[in-house]
């Protein structure tokens, strides 16, 4: 082990064309991740935000926000189930707005809203909003009035908030009467009568699970509630945004493994005569593979420090429609993911370790 | 007392029609200072035998003893600790690890074996190293050392466990006869000193005179050319 490290330390360069190649590709995963990152949050930052344990769909509307009504009446049967702590109304609707100034109309995404949440203040007062900070590259700045929809309707902005966006439209926080005013103004077919909201937002005792159970039973089948999980991922798009990003990811990663692999098992090739001499010496097997999953692990470890700077160096460049999200725990996941592509690369090198034959440092003229 | 005691050793490589027999019926023992020379023309079985007695390589039938130790049965892993502790090589292809200074190519032996470790490790080392005249040479890589130098380096390494017993393989087919005798001289007082036995296989004959004793061996049959079959 000691004599694995002492070579990465004494020729550095030996190792660098493979720490080259895994410095690509951590930026690679790291921009990927930051990808499906950015744009899932994109897509469901709105919902994700909610500080709820369920949502609660009237049953008919397939988990969709817009085929979504829960009526007052129903509503108050989903107050009264036993463990509701909270309940608040929700509702979306994908509209244009007028930007003053700007030629092109900003997509937006009107949200009606009853409670905080995170990183969203208290409802503001009737024909106000708060504006997400995706509508700055719109053009949108704080004390505009913005004109929704067809009908026009005025919408003052009175604060930014973040990641708080629907579909990648920018978020338009307003509270759920005026929501209802605009909404039914801009859109006649949408139209939503008084009292009545999209989706509720629900907090209480008990698992989601349970809790979701106890509000369908409640209300006799008149809802589909979800846990926040499961309606963050029926938002059209998602899971197979997902799915596909997550593909590319496993993907690389087994290309990582490769690339370690096929480096780790020529330097194994190439080091067969030094493997004899030192299993003569009395090296066992486990000495020297233990050496080689060392040298792979640290030469991914300097990959994955130069790749993530790199990454971050990068993301500060890009342009801001890239909707580029670098997170810790997404590093973490690349980290640990590669590390394990690491090991199971050297993995490839064991059984040639295992077979050099210590007799084979004598010379085989005999 | 005997070094290394080999007793009615056979060693046959292959089964049925492929079958070649590398060393028939070898009984040779090793008192515990001695140097032996061991001739023989390729393909005559010495480097077998050499691997046998450094437990390299296990015996199809007889038994071999070193230092009193039965090793013809033991496992792999006890081969692998037997290696660590009682033996030293040097062999043919010179085989320093390339990126390690001369003093830590010594320091190896005990790296693997966590014999000694640091200071004591180094002080052994320097100690070898000076009496093999290379005091001045341990932190160079082993491509600035010369081939008598780096020959040199190899005969430290052998002799950093301890051993009862070194083996040597070819010591002098890569130098010239002036640097092959120094060796050869360094060699012999090295092991002369610490009473361990030697046992140096070698087709030169310009090298014998150092040893005490020469055996031959032709077609894996031993013959002890002193005419007596006894260590002396």
């Amino acid at each position: 082990m000691k004599l694995a490290l002492r070579e990465l330390r004494r020729r550095p360069s030996r190792f660098a064309v493979a720490a080259g190649v895994l410095t690509l590709i951590v930026v690679l995963l790291s921009f990927l991740g930051g990808l499906l990152d950015g744009l899932f949050l994109g897509s469901t930052g709105a919902l994700s935000a909610q500080r709820a344990d369920v949502f609660v769909y009237s049953a008919n509307s397939r988990d969709s926000f817009l085929r979504s009504r829960i009526e007052p009446d129903v509503r108050a049967e989903v107050a009264a189930v036993e463990g509701v702590d909270t309940v608040g109304g929700l509702g979306i609707g994908l509209l244009t707005a007028a930007v003053p100034g700007q030629q092109d109309p900003a997509d937006v995404a009107l949200i009606g809203f009853e409670q905080p949440a995170t990183g969203i203040p208290a409802p503001p007062p009737d024909g106000q909003a708060f504006a997400d900070r995706r509508l700055e590259t719109a053009g949108v700045r704080v004390g505009q009035t913005l004109e929704i929809g067809r009908s026009r309707t005025p919408i003052r902005v009175v604060g930014w908030v973040r990641d708080s966006n629907y579909l990648l439209q920018g978020g338009l926080w307003v509270n759920a009467d005026t929501w209802r005013a605009t909404v039914s103004a801009a859109r006649p077919d949408l139209r939503v009568a008084d009292g009545v909201m999209q989706v509720l937002v629900v907090s209480g005792s008990g698992t989601p699970a349970s809790l979701a159970e106890r509000i369908d039973a409640a209300t006799a089948g008149a809802t589909r509630s979800l846990s926040r999980d499961d309606a963050i991922l029926s938002i059209p798009g998602t899971k197979e945004q997902r799915s596909t990003f997550l593909q590319i990811i496993f993907t690389t990663l087994a290309v990582a493994a490769m690339v370690i692999g096929l480096f780790f098992s020529l330097l194994t090739l190439e080091r067969t005569g030094l493997y004899g001499v030192l299993k003569a010496l009395g090296s066992s097997s486990r000495q020297l593979f233990g050496g080689v999953v060392a040298q792979a692990v640290l030469v991914t470890v300097v990959a994955l420090v130069i790749g993530e700077i790199l990454t971050i160096g990068l993301t500060a460049i890009a342009p801001s429609s890239i909707p580029i999200e670098l997170t810790a725990s997404r590093s973490a996941f690349v980290a640990v993911g590669m590390l394990a592509a690491s090991v199971a690369g050297s993995v490839v090198s064991l059984r040639r370790v295992v077979r050099i034959d210590p007799a084979s440092a004598i010379g085989t003229s005999s | 007392m005997t070094a290394l005691e080999l007793r009615d050793v056979g060693k046959i490589y292959g089964s049925d029609e492929n079958r070649v027999v590398a060393l028939e019926h070898a009984t040779l023992s090793v008192a515990d200072d001695e140097m032996l020379a061991l001739l023989g023309p390729s393909g005559s079985g010495k480097t077998t035998l050499l691997s046998i007695a450094g437990g390299l390589l296990s015996p199809t039938s007889g038994r071999v003893e070193v230092g009193g130790q039965d090793i013809s049965a033991f496992n792999a892993s006890q081969l692998n600790r037997f290696r660590r502790e009682s033996v030293g090589f040097v062999f043919q292809q010179v085989n320093l690890v390339p990126f390690l200074t001369a003093r830590e190519n010594l320091m190896v032996v005990d790296e693997i074996s966590g014999a000694r470790s640091g200071r004591a490790s180094a002080g052994r080392a320097d100690q070898l190293l000076g009496e093999l005249g290379l005091a001045e040479r341990g932190e160079n890589m082993p491509n600035e050392l010369s081939g008598g130098e780096r020959q040199r380096v190899a005969v430290g390494r052998a002799l950093m466990n301890e051993p009862r017993l070194v083996l040597i393989d070819e010591p002098t087919s890569a130098l010239d006869t002036q640097l092959g005798n120094q060796v050869m001289e360094l060699i012999r007082q090295e092991i002369k000193e610490r009473g361990t036995a030697a046992v140096i296989v070698t087709h030169d004959t310009r090298m014998i005179h150092y040893c005490d004793r020469t055996v031959s061996i032709v077609d894996g049959v031993l013959r002890d050319d002193a005419g007596a079959s006894a260590a002396h």
